[in-house]
C-alpha cells in the first residue's frame, strides 16, 4: 500500500506543489528555486532511464516477431538492423574509436558514418513523412469543404477567402471585382480580419477553457484525486 | 525594476486568481463529497467509446490507442491516460485486442501500468500481456510512420488519438480515416483541432479532454472539480465582457491590466 499508493501520491504532491510555489518567488528565494531546478533535472535523468526501458522493449518485441515469423516480420528485421547499425556508429563515433571519429561532419566537410546515416537516410525519411502532409491536407480539405448545410457553406466561403487572400494569384483573380470597399488590398485585409476576429475569438474561447481544464486536472493530480496515471481509479 | 524581496510582487494577480480558482474547485469537491447534485453536460466523444470498442469486438479486430507524443509533464498526456484506463477496461470486459504504441518512454511506462491495472480491475489478467503497450521510437515522424503502418496493415476497427499532438495529427487521422476505422480524437492543441474535426468521427475539444477522466469515472470528487472549473470560467467570461464594455465605452482598462502577466 505504501509503495504502490502513498509514496507515489506524496511524491506527486511535492513535485506538483514546488513549481507552483517557485513561480511566485524570485531567484533570491533559493529555498524553493533550488528544489525546483532539481525537479527539472530529475525529469531529464528519469526520462533517460525510461528511454533505455523503451529500447529494450523495442528489441524484445521485434526479436519475438522475427522468431515467430509473424506478419510483418521483415519490417521488424529492418527496424532492428537500423537500430543496431545507427547505434553502433553513434556509440563508437562518440568514443572516437577507430574509423568512427565523431558523430558530426569531419573538418574537411565529409560526414562521419553516423552523420552519413543521419544526413542521407534519417533526414530524407523524416522529410518524406512531413511532405505527405500536403496530400493529406488536400484530402481532408476536400471532405471538410463540402457545402452540405449552412455552417459548412460558411466554412467553405471563409476558407476560399482565406486561401485566396494568402497567395499572390488570389489578389489577381479577385482583382476583377475592382475596389469594392475602396481598398485595393481588400482581399488580404478581409483574410486578416477573418483570421484575427472570428477565428481569433473562437480560438481564445477554446484556449481559456483548455487552460482552466488543465489547471483543474493539475489540482486533481496534486491532491491525489486523479490517479489514472498510476493505474488506480478510486479516489477514496 | 528588479524586485528586492523574495516574493515576486509582479505576480500578485496570478496568486489572487490561482487562490480564487483553487478555492472554488475545492469548494465544489467538498460539496460533491457531501452528496450534492452536480450536472455535467453530455460529451458525445466519450459516450462513443463503448460503441467504438463494441464495433471492434463485433468485427473481431483490434482497438488502437495513441496517447499523444508528449511526456507525463504534459497535462494532456495525463488526461489521455484517464481515457486509456476506461478504454482498457472496456476492451478487457469485451475481450477485444488492444494496441497502445508509445513515443515517449515515461508515457510508455505509465500507460503499461494503467492498462495492466485496468485488466486486473476487470478480473481479466489472463487477457493482459506486455505486448499490448509497447514502445516504438522517440522520433516524431518515425513514430508517425510506424503507427500509420499499423493502421494500414492491421486495420484496427477503432482508433483513439487522444493526447498532445503536433504535425503528425493529420497524418495519423487521415490514414485511420482511409483505413475505415471509427475514430475518436481528443487534444487541447488548438492548431491540431481542425484536422481532427475533419478526419475523425468524434473530437474532444480542449477542456472536454481534461474533463474525460472525471466524466468517465463519475466520481463525485472529480465531477466537483469540473463544476468548480465551470464556475471559474463563467467568472472569467463575465470579466472579459465587463472589461470589453468598460474599455470600449469609458476607456477604463483596470480589469485588462489586472489580468496582465509580467
Amino acid at each position: 500500500m505504501f509503495l504502490k499508493l502513498r509514496l507515489p501520491l506524496a511524491l506527486t504532491f511535492l513535485a506538483g506543489l514546488i513549481p507552483i510555489v517557485a513561480f511566485f518567488f524570485t531567484e533570491k528565494a533559493t529555498w524553493i528555486r533550488t528544489p525546483n531546478s532539481w525537479l527539472e533535472q530529475d525529469m531529464v535523468i528519469i526520462a533517460g532511464f525510461a528511454l533505455l526501458l523503451g529500447v529494450v522493449n523495442v528489441i524484445q518485441g521485434n526479436v519475438r516477431k522475427i522468431e515467430q515469423r509473424s506478419s510483418g516480420w521483415i519490417y521488424a528485421a529492418t527496424l532492428l538492423t537500423g537500430l543496431f547499425v545507427t547505434g553502433f556508429f553513434g556509440i563508437f563515433g562518440a568514443m572516437n574509436f577507430g574509423p568512427f571519429q565523431g558523430i558530426a561532419l569531419r573538418p574537411d566537410g565529409t560526414p562521419t558514418p553516423f552523420a552519413w546515416v543521419s544526413l542521407y537516410v534519417f533526414t530524407p525519411l523524416q522529410a518524406t513523412m512531413f511532405s505527405l502532409l500536403a496530400f493529406y491536407v488536400a484530402s481532408a480539405a476536400f471532405r471538410a469543404f463540402r457545402a452540405r448545410n449552412t455552417e459548412a457553406t460558411i466554412l467553405l466561403i471563409a476558407a476560399v477567402i482565406v486561401m485566396m487572400g494568402r497567395i499572390p494569384i488570389g489578389e489577381s483573380i479577385f482583382g476583377v471585382f475592382g475596389r469594392p470597399f475602396g481598398n485595393e488590398r481588400w482581399l488580404p485585409d478581409l483574410t486578416e480580419w477573418i483570421m484575427q476576429i472570428p477565428n481569433g475569438a473562437a480560438q481564445r474561447g477554446i484556449i481559456i477553457g483548455a487552460a482552466l481544464g488543465a489547471a483543474s486536472l493539475s489540482l486533481r493530480v496534486i491532491l491525489g484525486i486523479e490517479r489514472s496515471y498510476l493505474g488506480l481509479e478510486r479516489s477514496e | 525594476m528588479e524586485p528586492t524581496t523574495q516574493f515576486d510582487p509582479t505576480r500578485v494577480n496570478v496568486l489572487v486568481l490561482f487562490s480564487f480558482f483553487s478555492a472554488v474547485v475545492l469548494f465544489y469537491i467538498w460539496k460533491a463529497r457531501q452528496g450534492g447534485e452536480l450536472f455535467i453536460r453530455r460529451i458525445a466523444g466519450l459516450n462513443a467509446i463503448d460503441e467504438a470498442v463494441g464495433r471492434a469486438t463485433e468485427l473481431g479486430k483490434k482497438v488502437l490507442f495513441v496517447p499523444g507524443i508528449q511526456s507525463l509533464d504534459e497535462n494532456q498526456t495525463i488526461a489521455a491516460l484517464a481515457v486509456l484506463q476506461h478504454v482498457a477496461r472496456t476492451t478487457a470486459r469485451f475481450g477485444t485486442e488492444l494496441d497502445v504504441p508509445n513515443k515517449d518512454p515515461l508515457t510508455f511506462a505509465a500507460a503499461r501500468e494503467t492498462v495492466r491495472e485496468a485488466y486486473l480491475q476487470e478480473g481479466r489478467p489472463d487477457l493482459y500481456n506486455d505486448r499490448i503497450v509497447h514502445y516504438v521510437t522517440y522520433d516524431q515522424f518515425a513514430y508517425t510512420a510506424a503507427v500509420s503502418g499499423m493502421m494500414v496493415r492491421e486495420k484496427p476497427a477503432a482508433n483513439f488519438l487522444v493526447g498532445c499532438f503536433y504535425a503528425e495529427s493529420l497524418l495519423l487521422a487521415e490514414t485511420g480515416q482511409a483505413s475505415g476505422a471509427i475514430q475518436i480524437a481528443g487534444t487541447a492543441e488548438v492548431a491540431q483541432l481542425p484536422f481532427f474535426v475533419c478526419a475523425c468521427d468524434y473530437t474532444l475539444i480542449g477542456e472536454e479532454l481534461y474533463a474525460a477522466g472525471a466524466y468517465l469515472s463519475r466520481e463525485p470528487a472529480m465531477l466537483g472539480s469540473i463544476k468548480g472549473q465551470d464556475v471559474t470560467k463563467a467568472v472569467v467570461g463575465l470579466a472579459i465582457v465587463v472589461s470589453t464594455l468598460a474599455t470600449t465605452f469609458f476607456g477604463w482598462d483596470a480589469i485588462t491590466r489586472a489580468f496582465r502577466i509580467q
